[in-house]
């Protein structure tokens, strides 16, 4: 048995692909950003020389680059760094990557796999808070990866590189590098993409989560059934394209009441679409209007106290479950 | 210096004029752009390239396509949206693609192609060491940053790709009412950007094939041996025809007799006949060496004529694709 980071376990799947496919290839190394997690990936960089290229600071062309070369048969990761840059990289991966296996009807792929430190990661300010899952989601034909544990991390990123057809924007949250898992069995965690758990059970209320907000779910569940008697279960949706419809239909037709969490902005963010196909689909099951818990309209702000009143926490997942389930 | 350009640079240039005619006639949805003109470059530089390279083209790029060995037919139903095309009508004239060609896809963006173009050159690398990626870009494309990002990368890597640039003079009409809309740059040549990053450069006449052919013979084995990427600016004159926002058969179908002398172009093609047309130092190179002769060139002409008459026409009475086409490879599943 053994307690893994998500960063180690990160470190994992990309160490089993580069070792399993030659094709695989590693544009950038920098996947533990600021923090201590990243000498898992400086071990790695120096495993693999060969495999890992240090490009200029363009993610423009980075983040083409890995396309061009998926589409003549490699299997590139490009480490994006912290999510500010994924903007610089937009017109490639909403604009390009997505549609190659469209407009060539199939003849043509391009796995490519961006990924990005992603979230209100603490004194990040406005630009480097961002979490652009939801804009990927807008975009048919990119997968979006958001990894709620380290088994997530190491399940999706194995799956990415050694078997999709689909380019993919995988979302890591900068504050899950450092989570903790004990996991028995890797295979277990080599879950397909569009496939939730659910990582608790319960019988009262649904919370629907991912990314972060797993572990802040939990969290709250373990609160909410000590103090207030709410037996909660969260799903963990571990990717958003694709979507795990059956898992929510059939949590929310158990509970009939759902409160969804999620670290994006309210307006037109991840929440707003999950809060949307609940309504269109189990209306009739459900007992109470449905919740979410996001991130307000407005830009991250730097100072600590600031940047608490806009972060969709643990406590805040307690105060709308508790609404929800009030009579 | 080979005959069989002269076949191929007909080809060209009898799809183009068709797929206006097409266009005038409501055939074609959309907008779309011709290489007319280009030809030369396009004939001289993918003389050079082989069945392993890979090819990274741009919105102008049915040429391209041609030249790789696409078949007409299929290319006019993809353009017409038929369900005959090579995507089964996903793409048009914007994304063409023929992976089978070493042609991936065809992004329609401004320097959208050229980021992909050095990645294909850093997998061709690994993959298949000794083949390159050839990415043609037009001159506008050094108004977009990701092509001096994609530069400056794929020569810091020492990546193997040629960059064909070619100019073909769109800039002269910045701001000419009822033109296609285009910029410019502050530079006063191209060669000068690209030098900036080493990358070695060089600029010539892009209308004469054997021209091209004899520079890009050189800058492709400097790059096929591992020396890094090399740049060619081909400079060619803009034809009349896509002065105008959308093309149009300025002085109407080309004729062989203008090229011969036997007639006089009509005024408004005449001077870009005289100095802009590929075909005509192709076929007075051919002329002068014996190699072809009035009556072969009339005859080869109207062999390709008939020939891509016969494939806009087989392309037109195709079907249209069913709507629910629209939805079985949502995620490129085919």
């Amino acid at each position: 048995m053994a307690v893994v980071t998500y960063a180690m376990a990160l470190a994992r799947a990309l160490e089993e692909a580069l070792v399993a496919d030659d094709r695989v290839a590693l544009i950038g190394n920098n996947f533990g950003g600021l923090t201590a997690e990243q000498r898992h990936f400086d071990e790695l960089g120096a495993r693999f020389p060969d495999r890992i290229d240090h490009t200029p600071w363009s993610e423009l062309a980075n983040a083409g680059m890995a396309i061009g070369a998926a589409t003549v048969g490699m299997r590139p990761v490009v480490d994006l760094v912290t999510a500010s840059f994924v903007f610089q990289a937009f017109a490639q991966i909403v604009n390009e990557a997505p549609n190659i296996a469209y407009t060539t009807d199939g003849r043509t792929r391009a796995p490519a796999v961006f990924h990005m430190l992603a979230g209100i990661r603490g004194a990040g300010a406005s630009q480097h808070s961002h979490r652009p899952q939801a804009m990927f989601w807008n975009t048919p034909g990119l997968q979006v990866a958001v990894p709620g544990t380290p088994g997530d991390a190491y399940g999706l990123m194995r799956h990415y590189l050694l078997e999709a057809d689909e380019p993919c924007a995988f979302v890591s949250h900068p504050k899950l590098l450092e989570v903790e898992q004990e996991i028995a069995d890797w295979e277990a965690e080599r879950l397909a993409p569009g496939r939730g758990r659910i990582e608790r059970e319960g019988a009262d209320v649904t919370i629907i989560a991912s990314s972060v907000m797993v572990t802040r779910s939990l969290e709250a569940a373990e609160r909410l059934a000590a103090d207030h008697a709410i037996d909660c279960e969260v799903l963990n949706l571990r990717t958003l394209a694709p979507f795990d419809d059956a898992l929510v239909a059939a949590s929310v037709t158990k509970t009939g009441r759902v409160v969804v969490a999620d670290e994006c902005f309210r307006s037109a963010g991840a929440g707003a679409e999950i809060l949307a196909r609940v309504a269109e689909s189990h209306f009739a099951s459900l007992r109470a209007a449905p919740r979410r818990v996001v991130a307000p309209d407005v830009p991250v702000p730097f100072s600590p106290v600031l940047e608490d009143a806009v972060t969709p926490t643990a406590e805040r997942v307690v105060a709308a479950v508790a609404e929800a389930c009030a009579r | 210096m080979q005959k069989s350009w002269l076949r191929r640079m007909l080809v060209v240039r009898r799809f183009e004029e068709q797929l206006i005619v097409l266009h005038e006639a409501g055939e074609l949805a959309g907008h779309y752009h011709v290489c007319i003109g280009q030809e030369g470059t396009a004939i001289g530089v993918l003389a050079h390239a082989g069945p392993d390279d890979v090819v990274y083209t741009t919105h102008r790029n049915h040429g391209h396509l041609l030249l790789r060995g696409a078949d007409p037919e299929r290319l006019f139903a993809e353009i017409l949206g038929r369900s005959t095309g090579y995507s089964r009508g996903r793409s048009g004239t914007l994304h063409l693609s023929a992976p089978e060609l070493g042609v991936p896809w065809s992004s329609a963006l401004v320097g959208g192609n050229v980021p992909q173009a050095i990645g294909a050159a850093y997998a061709l690398a690994r993959l298949r060491p000794g083949s390159i990626a050839v990415c043609f870009f037009g001159d506008g494309a050094f108004e977009e940053g990701a092509v001096f990002e994609a530069l400056n990368t794929a020569a810091v890597l020492g990546l193997p790709v040629l960059f064909v640039c070619e100019n073909n003079g769109l800039a002269e009409d910045h701001g000419a009412a009822g033109a296609f809309p285009t910029s410019s740059t502050a530079a006063e040549r191209l060669i000068d950007l690209s030098g900036a990053f080493r990358i070695p450069s060089v600029g010539i006449d892009g209308i004469d094939a054997h021209v091209v052919s004899e520079t890009v013979a050189r800058l492709a084995h400097e790059v096929r041996g591992g020396g890094g990427p090399r740049f060619v600016e081909t400079a060619s004159v803009r034809w009349p025809g896509s002065r105008s926002l959308w093309p149009a058969l300025t002085g109407g179908r080309f004729r062989i007799e203008w090229l011969t002398g036997e007639t006089d172009p009509p005024a408004e093609i005449a001077a870009w006949t005289r100095t802009g047309d590929p075909l005509r130092p192709l076929h007075e190179r051919l002329l002068a060496a014996g190699e072809t002769s009035r009556d072969e060139l009339h005859a080869i002409d109207a062999e390709v004529r008939a020939e891509i008459e016969r494939a806009a026409a087989r392309a037109v009475a195709a079907p249209m694709p069913t709507a629910e086409a629209a939805f079985d490879t949502q995620a490129g599943a085919a």
